[in-house]
Parts: structure tokens; C-alpha cells; sequence
């Protein structure tokens, strides 16, 4: 039970993927425009990665070394398609704002990296555990992006058409630039700086 | 003529693989601390880019679409990758050892490479032509092969800089890309 929390608390923070092993950073910094696309990668990546680490930790046994990538992609891309299809179907409006960077979750380097540094080693359980803990860590990376750039690139924040609130000036003149993909650049930097600073994360 | 090249330049400029899509982000954090690796990844990009793309769009729009199996396409476009990948790998080091020596690690990281995936999917999802689907991987490879010199470069000179100790390494390379795609947004207005 122990190990259990260990692995799941080990992708929240110590190997945090986006902030820590600066992973799987395209989607991260592509879709971080707004709150409920971070809400919408984080559900798609949780289920691809859950999924993934299920059916390759149970495979494991079968799947022949020499050919256990290709194995994984199969997997990896069969399970994208399912999601692809699956927002296109329920949420047309949140597949058509993540566009592409949907079925580019096959590349995305958390999942292959859980599959062959996790999955394909360790128990059901704790690949349960070691994906949940990854997502909700990639998750947290995501919408602390996506906060920052939306309320400062409209002066407001507002989530599923809910306004939670507006900062009064910033909002009739935001700061367009974080809307803009390099204010994606300027956020992560700041914030890792910020992680260091604050001792969360060590110096290089 | 003149279509092709305003989509060669639209990819290479205006909307940068780096910069504008965020696609190939491991490779340009990863491999531009030196100008010569740099230089080699982008070459090895854009050549598995051009093949990609080359393979691709006949399959997509002479086997999926007459059979209605749009929907394999992620399944179908990372396999051909992968197997492209390997073949390239293998000519690569039959016939021209020095080159292999050059790109051979590189290689291999290339499947996993979002950019490559990526410019397969913009060519369908902009209903490009073979020649435009050709135009647009070119410039897709031009444009990530110059961001990454750029950023190899200033890499280089930034070994030597006194930066702050928090910003040392990613954090600073992060505010360098973000200050280039600044730079590249003034090519907006080249191409309409």
C-alpha cells in the first residue's frame, strides 16, 4: 500500500512530467489557450495513459522484446483513435479547439515513456497507480499553464462559459501576447524559474 | 507555381513547426545545445518529412478514402512512419556510411517526433494536393532546421553568459524560443 501512494504521488511531484522530466510539452503548450482545453487534454491523456499501462502491463508477459515498440504504438494509436472519435461524436466543440494535437497524443512522449519505463515492468496495480499519478500531474501542469495565460490574455477567467471572475482595466486591455504561442514560451520559463526559486525543483 | 511557393513559405515562416504548431519541442530543447548535432537532426527531419508526406497522401486519399477508412488514419500514419523510419535507417547505412555516422542516433528519436506526424495530418486537414503536400513537408523541414541552428547558436554563446542560476538551462531556453517566435511573427504579413 506503501509503494502504492509512493508511485502515484511520484508523477504529482517528484518525477512530474511537464515541469520535472520536460515531457510530452507539445500538447502541453499547444492547447493551454484556455481552461477547458487543459480540462480536455488532461481527460483524453488520463484515458489513453490508463488504458495503455491496463493492457500492456497485462501483455507483458506475451509481448516479445525485440518488437515491444511497435507493440506500444499499436496500442497507444488504437486507444487516440477511440478518443478521437469519441470527442468528435460527444464534444464536437472541444475536438474542433484541440484539433490535431488530439490524435498527436500517439507521440507523445509520457505515454510511450510510462509503457516502456513502467507498464511493461510492474503489476497491474501499480501501473494503475503510475498512470493516474503521471495524468493528474500532467494534468496540474496544464491548467496552472492555461490559468496563467488566460487570465492574463483576457483579464478574466472563465470556465465552461462560466465567468468566476474579471480584473477590472486588464480586461478591456489584456495582454494579448500570452494568447499568442510564444506567451507559452515566456509562462513555462517563468514558472520553472519560479519552481527553482521556491526550491520545489533543483538547479542544474 | 507561385501557390507552391506561398505554402512553402506560409510552413517554413509564418507558421513555424516550432514556434507557431509547438510540434517537435523534444528535439529542439534536446538536441540544440550544439550547432553541428543541430544541424544534423534538422537535415534527418526534414528528410524522413519529405518521405513521410511523399507516402502518405497517396495512401489517404487512393486506399482510405475509396474505402471510407478515414478514421485508421492515426493507426495507419504511425506505422508507415515507424517502418519509414527503419527503412531509411538501413539504406542510410548500406550505402553511405559517413551520412549514417552523422544521422545515425538521431534517426530512430525521429518516430516519436510530433513534427513528422504532424505535417502528415496538416496535409490532409488542408486538403493539400501531392505537389502542395510536397511544398508544405520542404517547408515544414526548412523552417525546423533554421529554428534550430538559431537556437543551437545562441545556445552556444549562452554557455558563457553569467545567467541567473534559477533560469540556468531550460527555463532560460524556454524564454529564448518565446522571444524568437516574437522575432518570426513579423513574417505574418508575408504571406496572406
Amino acid at each position: 500500500m506503501k509503494s502504492l501512494i509512493k508511485t502515484l504521488s511520484n508523477g504529482i511531484l517528484r518525477a512530474n512530467p511537464t515541469f520535472i522530466l520536460l515531457l510530452g510539452l507539445c500538447p502541453t503548450l499547444a492547447v493551454s489557450t484556455s481552461i477547458d482545453n487543459a480540462f480536455g487534454m488532461t481527460g483524453s491523456v488520463l484515458f489513453v495513459l490508463l488504458a495503455a499501462n491496463v493492457i500492456i502491463s497485462i501483455l507483458r508477459r506475451w509481448i516479445p522484446d525485440r518488437a515491444r515498440i511497435p507493440t506500444f504504438i499499436v496500442i497507444i494509436a488504437t486507444l487516440v483513435t477511440i478518443v478521437d472519435l469519441a470527442l468528435k461524436a460527444y464534444v464536437p466543440s472541444l475536438s474542433k479547439s484541440l484539433g490535431m494535437y488530439v490524435p498527436l497524443i500517439v507521440v507523445n512522449c509520457i505515454i510511450l515513456g510510462r509503457a516502456e519505463a513502467f507498464a511493461s515492468k510492474n503489476n497491474v496495480i501499480h501501473s494503475i497507480a503510475d498512470a493516474v499519478g503521471m495524468s493528474v500531474g500532467f494534468g496540474v501542469a496544464i491548467l496552472l499553464i492555461s490559468f496563467v495565460r488566460q487570465v492574463l490574455g483576457s483579464g478574466k477567467l472563465e470556465v465552461f462559459n462560466v465567468q468566476l471572475f474579471s480584473i477590472p482595466g486588464l480586461d478591456s486591455n489584456p495582454a494579448a501576447i500570452f494568447l499568442l504561442p510564444m506567451g507559452a514560451f515566456f509562462v513555462i520559463g517563468v514558472l520553472l524559474a519560479l519552481f527553482r526559486w521556491m526550491g520545489v525543483s533543483e538547479c542544474e | 507555381m507561385s501557390e507552391l511557393i506561398a505554402i512553402f513559405f506560409s510552413m517554413a515562416l509564418v507558421n513555424n513547426m516550432v514556434l507557431v504548431k509547438f510540434l517537435g519541442l523534444c528535439p529542439f530543447f534536446g538536441v540544440s545545445k550544439k550547432t553541428s548535432s543541430a544541424f544534423s537532426m534538422g537535415i534527418a527531419v526534414m528528410l524522413v518529412m519529405l518521405v513521410a508526406s511523399a507516402v502518405t497522401w497517396p495512401l489517404f486519399h487512393l486506399l482510405l478514402v475509396p474505402y471510407g477508412f478515414e478514421f485508421m488514419r492515426t493507426v495507419i500514419f504511425i506505422l508507415v512512419i515507424a517502418s519509414l523510419v527503419q527503412i531509411i535507417e538501413m539504406s542510410i547505412k548500406r550505402t553511405n556510411m559517413t551520412l549514417y555516422n552523422a544521422l545515425g542516433i538521431y534517426l530512430p528519436l525521429i518516430t516519436t517526433n510530433c513534427a513528422v506526424l504532424g505535417i502528415t495530418f496538416i496535409n490532409i486537414d488542408q486538403n493539400y494536393g501531392f505537389a502542395a503536400s510536397i511544398a508544405a513537408a520542404l517547408g515544414a523541414g526548412v523552417g525546423f532546421t533554421l529554428v534550430l541552428l538559431i537556437m543551437s547558436g545562441i545556445r552556444e554563446r549562452l554557455d558563457l553568459a553569467d545567467t541567473p542560476k534559477v533560469f540556468k538551462g531550460a527555463p532560460i531556453a524556454f524564454l529564448i524560443a518565446g522571444l524568437l517566435g516574437l522575432a518570426f511573427l513579423a513574417f505574418g504579413g508575408m504571406v496572406g
